[in-house]
């Protein structure tokens, strides 16, 4: 008897707006034009602060910093797609994500300057504290999720993660939790095409990260990760799915890291120059710059007061942070379980200098 | 009352928390329908459904990763590992995030957490079917660990690692699952976290154990047929543990053995007897000397029982610190 094809799978891409900033009307997400604004000053925002963090990291008044530029797209994309009460279970690269969810900007400093209170989210803002070791956050969306629809509290969980993470156990074992659970999870994979100085193709010999929901029975997609309404549109619809008890999705964002992995890299040593060339003219705000002048929405002036009111806003949340009181040592005992120990108390006290 | 073994104890304790709190939920491998390799988990999927005694895919990482998700979010998980050697495959979730959330977020998020999984040896099983890692969780700030020794303590530091604000890793000694019968109360109870317990009161010597090893010990300071009058302590929470208890009975009787399963080198003796060191040095007439399993891998079957503590062993030891002769070794030192 003949073999037979018992399935086969596609991949779906999504791009609305190109780079030369035109769209495809038909699939344009239903955007006011006040909300468009709004979307471009949150990643006008959110670059000016990247900048300015690394800037803070060179003159020494932060640690090490984790530049998002070239992701604004794929993360303020996706912010805006969630609810306050959502969960998101960010990487060291989400800080465009946590702004554009509330996080107050002298907190995002704060944590960078090593200090843990500016995990602390807002109260009613379900931001998890960032996970350094990569991969491992993504059962716990899956099981916030997973408790979400046990609790029948329609929320969505977003794991976020990189394209290295893909090749974590962890991965295997959330996708695959999540599809048998069937639970309201995004997982977001910001594909930028290095995980520090290894290449995505060095990752997986599969042509697409979003090829591997197919293998845990979830949907996948392929979006252009510098097109904003892409990553909306995207994040929004299996929002939508997930709250209606539809399940997981797995969203790869297509994207680039303009900048080094950290402020202690050199991407010089792995990749070519032309590389990131090619992608700055894919840039993710110049594009939706280019797609609001082409509608009237935006001129020099706008830009010019977008990017001042975005540098005066994160003056003022410098400032608010430098004046941040440093924490007492006592707060290094205090939160590790809900009651000292006579132990952590004994050697609190030690430390402190009281015995 | 009821006349039950500690398998037994601890699925009343896992029922009792089901019908208690609608938060509670009970996850692992083939924990709902076969009711757990071992039975701890019989009958509750019936009784509570499948969703909330839901059988897990084989994957320890999964099921550990999604029960933080689980707790953060508002649930009680009380999550399964089918053998503690598997603990392993979620170390790093452990290790990593359970034991670091409610510091990560300054209390605004935190993760109760109960992970239970059988340990120790002495059954003649499988590879990695016998570890007693316990004290690694030690090392593993924000985890609280804790052995119970009888049905009675099982049921009720089960009820209490449930109701814990914090994870709490519950390890329960497979070797003594079915060996040991009490009565214990159906009506709910806790026995509390941190809190050793003096389960027989002597003068001359304090003997330390935990988890199967309590029983091993007791049967061979009952073989001495009070020739020394011992001191039995079972130290039941790993972390955080109560030093006091310890450090008031070493200060009684002077003299100390500790016996556990796990391997000698790191294991949790040796910070029992740098806790007397630090607090009742001067009280000492004799060195603690501890009787633990070699710095190997746990052997098979065959060989088992050259790797855990023996009668023979503790008994040697209980005599050893007994003859301790500080004077006659000061001399040796000094002479020889
Ligand atoms: C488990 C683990 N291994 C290694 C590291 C060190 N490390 C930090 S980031 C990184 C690369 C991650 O790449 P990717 O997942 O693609 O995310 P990106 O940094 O590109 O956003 C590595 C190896 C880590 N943090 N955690």
């Amino acid at each position: 008897m003949p073999k037979k094809t018992l399935n086969e799978f596609k991949t779906e891409y999504l791009q609305v707006l190109d780079e030369n900033g035109n769209i495809d009307a038909s699939l344009m997400p239903k955007l006011s034009g006040q909300e468009i604004k709004k979307i471009y000053e949150t990643m006008v925002l959110v670059r000016t602060f990247d900048q300015k963090a690394f800037n803070m990291q060179r003159q020494g008044r932060i640690g090490t910093y984790i530049q998002i530029k070239g992701q604004e797209a794929s993360q303020v994309g996706c912010a805006i797609a969630l609810n306050d009460d959502d969960w998101i279970f960010p990487t060291y690269r989400e800080s465009g994500l946590l702004i554009a969810r509330k996080h107050p900007i002298s907190q995002v400093l704060q944590y960078w300057s090593g200090d843990e209170r500016g995990l602390k989210a807002p109260d009613g803002i379900n931001n998890f504290p960032i996970s350094i070791p990569v991969g491992t956050q993504l059962p716990h969306a899956v099981g916030a999720g997973w408790a979400a629809k046990l609790r029948k509290t329609k929320q969505v969980a977003v794991a976020c993660f990189g394209d290295g993470a893909t090749s974590k156990g962890d991965f295997h074992e959330a996708l695959n939790f999540a599809g048998v659970y069937n639970v309201p999870v995004i997982f977001l994979c910001q594909n930028n095409q290095y995980a520090i100085s290894l290449p995505r193709s060095r990752q997986t010999k599969a042509e697409t990260i979003a090829q591997k929901a197919a293998a845990y029975g979830i949907s996948g997609i392929q979006v252009d990760g510098n097109d904003v309404f892409a990553v909306y549109m995207a994040a929004e619809e299996a929002a939508a799915r997930a709250r209606k008890g539809e399940g997981p999705t797995l969203i790869e964002c297509f994207t680039y890291r303009l900048a080094d992995h950290s402020t202690s890299d050199d991407a010089q040593r792995y990749r070519p120059k032309e590389e990131a060339e090619y992608w700055r003219k894919r840039d993710p705000v110049q594009r939706l710059e280019k797609f609001m002048e082409g509608k009237g929405m935006l001129d020099d002036n706008h830009k010019k007061e977008a990017s001042e009111k975005a540098s005066a806003r994160i003056e003022t949340e410098v400032e608010k942070f430098e004046k941040i009181k440093s924490s007492s040592p006592e707060d290094i005992f205090r939160y590790v379980f809900a009651e000292m120990t006579p132990r952590q108390q004994e050697q609190m006290k030690d430390i402190l200098g009281e015995r | 009352m009821t006349t039950a073994n500690m398998v037994q104890a601890v699925n009343m304790a896992m029922r009792q928390e089901l019908k208690r709190d609608k938060r509670v939920m009970v996850l692992g491998e083939d924990v709902g329908l076969n009711g757990g390799v071992f039975r701890a988990t019989d009958g509750l999927q019936k009784e509570f459904g499948s969703e909330r005694v839901v059988d897990t895919p084989l994957a320890e990482l999964g099921i550990i990763g999604a029960s933080i998700g689980l707790a953060v979010n508002g649930m009680l998980p009380v999550a399964e590992i089918q053998f503690s050697g598997f603990m392993m495959g979620s170390f790093d979730q452990i290790y990593s995030h359970a034991g670091r959330i409610r510091m990560r977020s300054r209390g605004r998020f935190s993760c109760p957490l109960v992970i239970r999984t059988p340990y120790g040896g002495g059954i003649r099983a499988l590879e990695l079917h016998c570890e007693s890692n316990e004290a690694i969780f030690s090392q593993t700030p924000g985890i609280k660990m804790v052995v119970p020794s009888n049905p009675y303590d099982a049921k009720g530091l089960l009820a209490a690692a449930i109701r814990d604000p914090d994870p709490v890793i519950f390890y329960e000694p497979m070797r003594i699952y079915r060996a040991i019968k009490q009565d214990i109360p159906d009506e709910e109870y806790v026995v509390p976290i941190g809190k050793a317990n003096v389960i027989r009161e002597g003068e001359d010597l304090t003997l330390i154990a935990w988890g199967s090893m309590l029983k091993t010990s007791t049967e061979a300071v009952d073989k001495l047929n009070n020739k020394h009058s011992v001191e039995i302590i079972d130290l039941r929470t790993i972390n955080p543990f109560d030093a006091e208890t310890i450090i008031n009975s070493v200060k009684k009787t002077g003299r100390c053995v500790i016996v556990h399963e796990a391997i000698k080198t790191g294991g949790f003796a040796a910070e029992i007897i740098a806790t007397i060191n630090d607090k009742a040095l001067l009280s000492l007439e004799a060195p603690v000397m501890r009787v633990t399993a070699p710095d190997v891998p746990y052997p098979l079957a065959k060989l088992e029982n050259y790797y855990l503590p023996s009668h023979e062993r503790i008994i040697k030891a209980i005599e050893k610190v007994m003859s301790w002769n500080s004077l006659y070794y000061f001399h040796l030192s000094h002479f020889q």
